[in-house]
């Protein structure tokens, strides 16, 4: 398949964050965090500002490439880019779209980046007050079902219906990602630890989502610089080389009023499998997983999707011990991810890939080959890639 | 049969529907009205489907009509709310949100409150049947849910 894809064409060159915040906590406008994210990523590269020709973008981002563009300075913007959907399903979509700008000769050093500051702007999962909604919101508003826990929660529950699975496996995954950030200095949450008794105690969010099965909101800006595999050899890090993107939405996913045909699912059966063609390997090859959480459920599912174990093995599979850096049989979230980390709307998972690949991470996996991302479970479309050292 | 009435299972102040401003889904609100629930099905491959689209999604017919459904469903998944997100539904918690699929209509599903305790225990594949929650004032009506079981006391009851 290699020759006919972008495999291996385009690495991730420069990775920048800002300083991450709670809802609301950010000292300036969320225009100023993207940009101060974009700068961090040149800088991380090596590479001069001006030198950046591209923008990608994904769920609705308020912050538009030629604006962008003018308050860098730079001169020739070539390409601007936005993956449809919101959510985090565009995360590893706009490093591939990124990708296949370079690859097509569009441009030479593309920026990915992501800003969200919610006090600025609204909050997610709210709703507001009175009035009337019509389709497809009034097939599903007038009866209480309006946040995306209240979308997913549907979801999720049939899917551990259909396997017979207990609460166990989302509360592993949360106290994965809480204990990854008690070692990473960046994360909202590091210095607050969550045991065992105060996942159990914590409030019903949605069942079957308690609160800490639930990501966390906040402010911040993260980024990323793709280029070449070969212009990325020049540059001052290790490439992270981007075996393979994949993005997509299976059969009617979006059916209004949760009529898709296959309703529990993380929406990845379709997007995995063209993920794993075009990388050219298989799920086992695969030393470390970042899963975006939206809800702790939509990561199970997603791990499933994605082959790591069968639908009727959660349950075995999916405890802290196989998700525990550095030596868990499958670590995930290093960072601490959505729900402990920062809700950049997962780009900081795919920062968090490429820290794997260059041994830098905060919860460092030994000797990490192949690195994993998937963006966004269970809305659509969802995307996820590959990396590779 | 299908013909009762429940009194508003959300306070008031939850948004109401409103026909969609292209007419799409018009019938669908007319039907709630005379307590009647009704899917849109192909003139031309027969098949049903929800949520209402423009053109068949099988066949690309343009030539859709809304028939009407028995009103009998099964629970095809369910969730017990208890985080308002909605300043109407701050006291409202917890309530029952299922999700109903309706066999005799290609399985498309609806969604709705499953009516009486919040707190009762919820079975996937339970039998429930369609109750018609009228909001005389607005001009619309919701379809709401009740499991066959309860629905049998009830009538019992009486």
């Amino acid at each position: 398949m290699s020759g006919q894809t972008m495999k291996d064409q385009t690495a991730i060159a420069g990775i920048g964050e800002t300083a991450y915040y709670k809802r609301g906590g950010a000292p300036v406008s969320e225009f100023q965090l993207t940009l101060e994210a974009i700068l961090k990523a040149a800088d991380d590269a090596g590479l001069p500002v001006k030198e950046i020709d591209g923008f990608a973008s994904f769920s609705d981002d308020r912050n538009s490439p030629p604006r962008l563009q003018a308050a860098l300075g730079i001169p020739d913007l070539s390409f601007s880019n936005m993956f449809w959907g919101g959510g985090g399903g565009g995360g590893a979509g706009a490093v591939a779209n990124a990708a296949a700008a370079l690859v097509a000769g569009y441009s030479k050093y593309v920026v990915v980046y992501r800003g969200l500051a919610q006090g600025q702007f609204g909050r997610f999962g709210q709703s507001r007050a009175g009035g009337r909604v019509s389709y497809p919101a009034s097939y599903t508003a007038p009866f209480g079902l309006m946040s995306p826990a209240q979308s997913f929660a549907m979801r999720v529950q049939r899917f551990m219906h259909d396997h017979h699975i207990s609460p166990a496996p989302q509360k592993a995954i949360s106290l994965t990602s809480y204990e990854h950030a008690q070692a990473n200095p960046r994360a909202v949450m590091y210095g607050r630890t969550l045991t065992s008794e105060d996942y159990d105690h914590s409030r019903w969010i949605v069942e079957p989502f308690h609160l800490f099965d639930c990501c966390q909101e906040n402010d911040g800006a993260a980024a990323v610089i793709l280029t070449t595999t070969e212009r990325a050899r020049d540059l001052k890090q290790k490439p992270a080389v981007l075996m393979a993107a994949a993005q997509g939405s299976d059969d009617r996913q979006a059916a209004p009023a949760h009529n898709a045909p296959d309703y529990a699912t993380s929406n990845f059966k379709t997007v995995a499998k063209r993920l794993y063609a075009m990388a050219e390997i298989g799920p086992r090859d695969v030393d470390v997983v970042q899963s975006y959480e939206n809800f702790t459920g939509g990561v199970m599912m997603s791990l499933v999707e994605h082959g790591f174990c069968a639908p009727d093995e959660v349950e075995e599979f999916m405890t802290l011990e196989t998700f525990r850096a550095p030596h868990g049989r499958l670590p995930l979230n290093t960072s601490g991810g959505n729900l402990a980390e920062c809700y950049m709307h997962g780009l900081e998972l795919i920062t968090e890939a490429v820290r794997q690949l260059r041994g830098t991470s905060t919860a460092q996996v030994p000797d990490v080959a192949i690195s994993m991302v998937c963006s966004g479970p269970m809305v659509q479309p969802v995307s996820s890639l590959i990396l590779r050292a | 049969m299908t013909t009762d009435t429940a009194s508003s299972y959300l306070p008031a102040g939850t948004p109401l529907p409103a026909p969609s401003p292209d007419g799409l889904d018009t019938a669908f609100w007319e039907a709630t009205r005379r307590h009647e629930l009704v899917v849109q099905r192909c003139n031309s491959c027969h098949g049903y489907q929800f949520g209402p689209e423009w053109i068949c999604h099988r066949c690309h017919s343009f030539d859709l009509a809304w028939e009407r459904v028995s009103g009998q469903g099964r629970i095809y998944s369910w969730e017990r709310v208890w985080h308002p997100v909605h300043p109407a539904l701050v006291n409202a918690c917890p309530y029952l949100v299922v999700l109903v699929e309706l066999p005799d209509a290609d399985g498309v599903r609806l969604v709705g409150n499953l009516l009486g305790d919040p707190m009762q225990e919820v079975e996937i594949g339970a039998a429930v049947e369609a109750v018609y929650e009228d909001h005389p004032l607005e001009e619309v009506t919701l379809v709401q849910w009740r499991t066959l079981t309860e629905f049998a006391r009830r009538r019992q009851a009486v």
